[in-house]
């Protein structure tokens, strides 16, 4: 393969039908155990696979909507690296749903063509936080420190999933995630402590989003079955160290205020996880009819 | 066609190089983990991923592959695994001054916080750039500063020398 002309690669035959990773799992013989664990239902453990792949997913694809709209230049290259990371992982988590479900769906099939109410991500990360009407970086950059916060306990709590795939993933999302974290965290103490309009931009942004932090501490009957056979993690327990990391940003933020509401959120905020039951609101379905759009007009497309 | 011998098969897949550091090869970077070859000439590398998202991976494959082909090899395979998962710790001496030498400063030792964190330990927030001594490739100042944390590759981060002002990058440790 020749690397001096990019578009001559593009062009040139070769047997790979992606540009990017997620054929990994095809192989039989990796060292990545991929055997389902015995006491596991691989019903349920392809639904949670499902749950943590598209949280991912559809944040990759929010946080890639900044592309080329960002502040500046170096925050569209974070942004960007950010969601690729994230659409990495969701690429091995929805591989290992559709192996565990064993019917014969692929990343593709289940990124491309499935409707919004099959989709299992918390309402979180389907916010339309902009960069287009409504939109504000200061939300986007809230939401990525709470998501990433969550996430990155979410993750390090499976790194010991009887699941070697779960636990594979978890392991290495784990470091990119602390990156993820450090980045939003450092973003949401510059703005909450820097102008006054991007302070209470802020606050707006933290508060638009409380309605949507209790969901992400709320067990769904899946993900306590696979509790309690050692697979997956119930989302009640992250809230302390979620907590802790949200009000060591905000006080440093000079965001003080809302450290006891968002713990409020967190601990009792509103109990029902309708993204995880497949409801969502009508952004997702703006979002998918985006994402979607090429591969549904066109299903033998190759890229 | 000469049939290859287990040692220049495995010489042959330690010099194919980054996609997007083709200084540094897939052995220097510590991604490529295992070359075996079987009793009938089958070839079997195991390359593992830096990041989650890395696209390079494909490219080192067809590389890899291509390269082996090149050399003879009938029969290659090549494995993806994820775990245990990439460090930059895995970079070897040789990759560390590939990378000085072509103006990129290579990533520090990773710290035991991190290597903590890697097993499922607490992981500290950092609320501003840590203090990094990181040696500017060009004038060996430390007297550097982070623009950016994240750079042109998921692995890489952005970084300006306040002696010499001259802008790098620098391969973060992960």
């Amino acid at each position: 393969m020749s690397f001096d002309n990019a578009y001559e690669a593009l062009a040139e035959e070769h047997d790979d039908q992606r540009w990017a990773f997620g054929t990994g799992f095809d192989d039989p013989h990796a060292r990545v155990d991929r055997a389902l664990p015995t006491e596991v239902d691989a019903a349920d453990l392809a639904r949670y696979c499902l749950m943590l792949g598209d949280d991912a997913l559809i944040l990759a694809q929010r946080l890639a909507e900044w592309c080329s709209r960002g502040p500046e230049l170096e925050e569209d290259v974070a942004i960007a690296n950010i969601a690729l990371d994230l659409l990495g992982q969701a690429r091995l988590l929805l591989t290992r749903a559709g192996e565990a479900e064993g019917a014969g769906r692929t990343e593709d099939t289940l990124a491309y063509l499935r409707d919004a109410a099959q989709f299992r991500n918390v309402g979180l990360v389907e916010i339309d936080c902009g960069p287009g009407p409504g939109g504000d970086f200061a939300v986007t950059m809230v939401r990525l420190l709470v998501f990433s916060s969550w996430r990155l306990a979410c993750l390090r709590s499976l790194i010991d999933s009887s699941d070697p795939v779960l636990a594979a993933v978890a392991a290495k999302g784990v470091k990119e995630l602390g990156y993820h974290r450090d980045h939003a965290a450092q973003w949401v103490v510059r703005l909450g402590d820097g102008t006054r309009e991007s302070a209470e931009r802020t606050a707006r942004g933290i508060e638009r989003l409380l309605p949507w932090l209790g969901e992400l501490f709320t067990s769904h009957p899946v993900e306590r079955s696979l509790a309690s056979v050692g697979v997956a993690v119930e989302p009640e327990r992250l809230r302390g160290e979620v907590v802790d990391a949200l009000s060591q940003v905000l006080a440093a933020g000079d965001l003080d205020e809302w450290i006891a509401p968002v713990t409020a959120a967190i601990e009792t905020g509103p109990i029902e996880n309708r993204g995880r039951w497949g409801e969502h609101t009508p952004a997702l379905t703006e979002l998918l009819a985006e994402m979607q759009e090429l591969a549904r007009a066109d299903p033998a497309a190759v890229w | 066609m000469i049939v290859p011998t287990p040692q220049r098969i495995r010489e042959v897949a330690a010099e194919v190089v980054d996609p997007e550091l083709p200084f540094l090869t897939l052995a220097d970077l510590g991604v490529l983990r295992e070359v075996a070859v079987d009793t009938a000439g089958r070839v079997s590398v195991t390359i593992t991923p830096t990041y989650s998202g890395c696209p390079a991976l494909v490219e080192m494959r067809a590389a890899l592959r291509d390269a082996l082909a090149d050399a003879g090899c009938v029969s290659v395979e090549i494995r993806t695994v994820l775990s245990p998962a990439w460090t930059t710790d895995w970079i070897s001496d040789r990759g560390r001054q590939a990378l000085l030498t072509n103006g990129i400063a290579p990533p520090r030792a990773v710290g035991p916080a991190a290597r903590e964190a890697a097993r499922g330990g607490p992981v500290p927030l950092q609320l501003t750039p840590p203090p990094a001594l990181v040696r500017c490739p060009q004038c060996a100042s430390t007297n550097t500063e982070e623009l950016s944390r994240f750079g042109a590759t998921a692995c890489r981060a952005l970084r300006r020398c306040l002696d010499c002002r001259e802008p790098f990058e620098q391969v973060k440790e992960i």
